[in-house]
């Protein structure tokens, strides 16, 4: 699938996702996993294909959940300029940070965008705007160019329909010209900038539009699930999508969906696990472990660092690629 | 009654040593991420945790066993410090030829556990700690009331950070694990033994973070949380001083602890974000950090 004709295997795939509503799926759930998938693809294009780590797009998240949440619920924007003012909003959060960050290269990175969004949470904790602890409740969710979205139907194709777009857009950057820049920045950055290639600005652009794409979707999911929170903006959002997307391959395009998948579903399912694993053990303390899903993704970073670094796509496409050579040769 | 830009000067040297207090948790947090970083490559996200960890073996240790406040603070760093040989032994010591973000990932999945754990038990809320009997109180200075036990840890910090400081800088051990810092390989041609002294380094740095946590017990309460919310902070005072020095990150950590308490006193809405707003002009500035080299 990854050699021969992609088009063709993503056109299945979203055929397939289109159709899952038929087949009696919660679409609630699909198009938040959509959101978060949306938001590990973005994540994706800096780690994956940039090889810079940020621990700080939460902070794109929650801009953009807020921002998108204010436009829709207190200026009573349309839908489509909600959404467009959150994802701005959040590009524009990731240039300011952008271009602190790329100041400190490798690790520091990581902790300056980690520290600067955590300086972010504060605001909005603080910040009138953003309710507080309560966050912003009952957005409405209004039309998109005509179209009624308080049908979860109807909302479940338009958020289909702007994934596949910034997945479209995420395709294009990374197969085109600029998007070798980012790859060949990743695998040597000294040779980069000795080819003559403004290695800041590179890093800055894609650090942008990794951002307005992560802001796209945590506007999408106010528009979504009706709220915006905290939570949106807490440094263990960040934590999650990197696991999200470590879990399903980072810097191949489906990992960060697949791993947006698993862990959403592992998040809501996980009472439940606790719950089977007490009555087959006996272990009473097993029942609260939903209350600690952190246990859980905690171990999970674990093994995966140590034994599955490239994840479920990853290690999926290096196995074909095995197959593949066997019967090729 | 004098005042300092018309806030009582008495108010104004209370916060000044809360300041104090906190940059004495930064100062020895922040060295220990340092030097472990310095031996280990890897940033420890899972000094934070285990910092709460020594604060809660502070608290198990008087409410279930009715062991005091003197007892675990030799005590705590120490369990904490062999938990610490036995995550370098079995997790992190597979990483160090990879990229340096594994290590951040790992550590950041012992610190998700360790809290899941602790949650588990004891949810989010905080548990209170008295402060030692021969510590309570508070001694009349005349120009302000000085409690005791902040005093006492502030003290006791400057003195455990300086004597980190005179056995990396002045020893032969030292010289050893600075030499090791530049180049292992080199050292290892010596007949030391660098794997061992790897371990030992990360045992004594987390040993030192849950030093901080016992001493903490007290002050702040005792809770599963206490830990990633400071770590944060700790990495934005790593940045601005730069891992370099050792003394560096005493007089950072110190330093950020006493802006942080001037901010309460003059602008509080800022006192949560001050840290991470100095973190941004020195990055401007400076970006290498005000004690660092670019490397």
């Amino acid at each position: 699938m990854h050699n021969k004709n992609p088009v063709l295997g993503y056109a299945v795939l979203f055929i397939a996702i289109a159709l899952l509503p038929a087949l009696g799926v919660y679409p609630i759930f699909v198009m938040k996993v959509l959101c978060f998938a949306l938001f590990a693809c973005a994540f994706n294009l800096l780690i994956g294909y940039t090889g810079l780590l940020s621990f700080g797009h939460a902070a794109f998240l929650g801009t953009a959940a807020y921002g998108a949440g204010h436009a829709l619920k207190v200026w009573g924007l349309p839908a489509p300029l909600g959404l467009v003012f959150g994802a701005l909003a959040a590009g524009g959060v990731g240039l300011v940070f952008g271009l602190l960050a790329i100041r400190r290269a490798g690790i520091y990175f990581s902790m300056i965008t980690l520290a600067l969004s955590q300086m972010l949470f504060f605001v909005f904790l603080q910040a009138p705007f953003t309710g507080g602890e309560d966050g912003l409740q009952s957005v409405p969710r209004g039309s998109f160019f005509g179209l009624n979205l308080e049908n979860d139907l109807t909302l479940y194709y338009v958020v289909l329909a702007i994934f596949i777009g910034a997945f479209w857009l995420i395709y294009r950057t990374v197969h085109s010209p600029f998007g070798q820049v980012l790859t060949s920045i990743r695998e040597n950055e000294a040779r980069a900038t000795s080819l003559g290639y403004d290695v800041d600005r590179f890093k800055l652009l894609a650090f942008v539009l990794s951002a307005t794409l992560a802001g796209l979707a945590g506007a999408t999911k106010t528009l979504v699930l009706g709220f915006a929170t905290l939570t949106d903006a807490l440094w263990t959002t960040s934590g999650a999508v990197i696991l999200m997307t470590l879990v399903g391959g980072m810097g191949t395009l489906v990992g960060p969906m697949v791993g947006a998948l698993i862990i959403i579903a592992l998040e809501n399912k996980i009472g439940d696990l606790g719950k089977l694993l007490a009555d087959a053990t006996g272990i009473g303390w097993f029942n609260g472990l939903g209350e600690s899903v952190s246990l859980v993704t905690g171990l999970i970073f674990i093994f995966c660092v140590l034994a599955f670094r490239r994840g479920v796509v990853g290690e999926a496409l290096a196995l074909w690629d095995k197959l593949y050579a066997k019967r090729g040769a | 009654m004098t005042e300092i830009f018309g806030i009582p000067i008495s108010a104004f040297l209370s916060q000044l040593l809360l300041g104090l207090v906190n940059g004495s948790f930064y100062a020895m947090l922040s060295l220990g991420l340092a030097v472990i970083f310095g031996m280990l490559n890897i940033i420890n996200f899972a000094h934070g945790a285990l910092y709460m960890m020594g604060a809660f073996l502070a608290w198990m240790g008087l409410e279930y066993l009715g062991i005091n406040y003197w007892f675990m603070l030799v005590l705590a760093p120490l369990l904490v410090g062999l938990l610490g040989v036995l995550i370098e032994r079995l997790l992190l010591q597979w990483l160090y030829k990879l990229d340096h973000i594994y290590g951040l990932l790992l550590t950041l999945g012992i610190t998700l556990v360790i809290e899941g754990v602790f949650r588990s038990f004891y949810g989010v809320s905080g548990q209170p700690y008295a402060v030692p009997e021969a510590l309570q109180g508070a001694t009349r200075l005349g120009f302000m009331i000085l409690p005791n036990y902040r005093a006492w840890v502030v003290v006791a910090s400057i003195t455990v950070c300086l004597a980190v400081w005179a056995l990396v800088e002045k020893t032969s051990l030292g010289a050893k694990l600075r030499a090791g810092t530049e180049n292992p390989k080199l050292v290892q041609a010596f007949g030391i033994n660098v794997p061992l002294m790897v371990t030992l380094t990360y045992a004594g740095g987390v040993a030192l973070a849950a030093f901080a946590g016992v001493l903490a017990a007290p002050i702040l309460q005792v809770s599963a949380l206490m830990g990633s919310n400071l770590i944060i902070v700790v990495f934005a005072v790593v940045v601005i001083g730069g891992m370099g020095s050792i003394f560096g990150s005493i007089l950072t950590g110190l330093g950020l602890g006493v802006i942080e308490g001037l901010t309460k006193v003059f602008y509080p809405e800022a006192s949560s974000t001050v840290v991470f707003v100095v973190m941004a002009l020195v990055l401007l500035v400076r970006p290498a950090g005000l004690f660092g080299k670019e490397r």
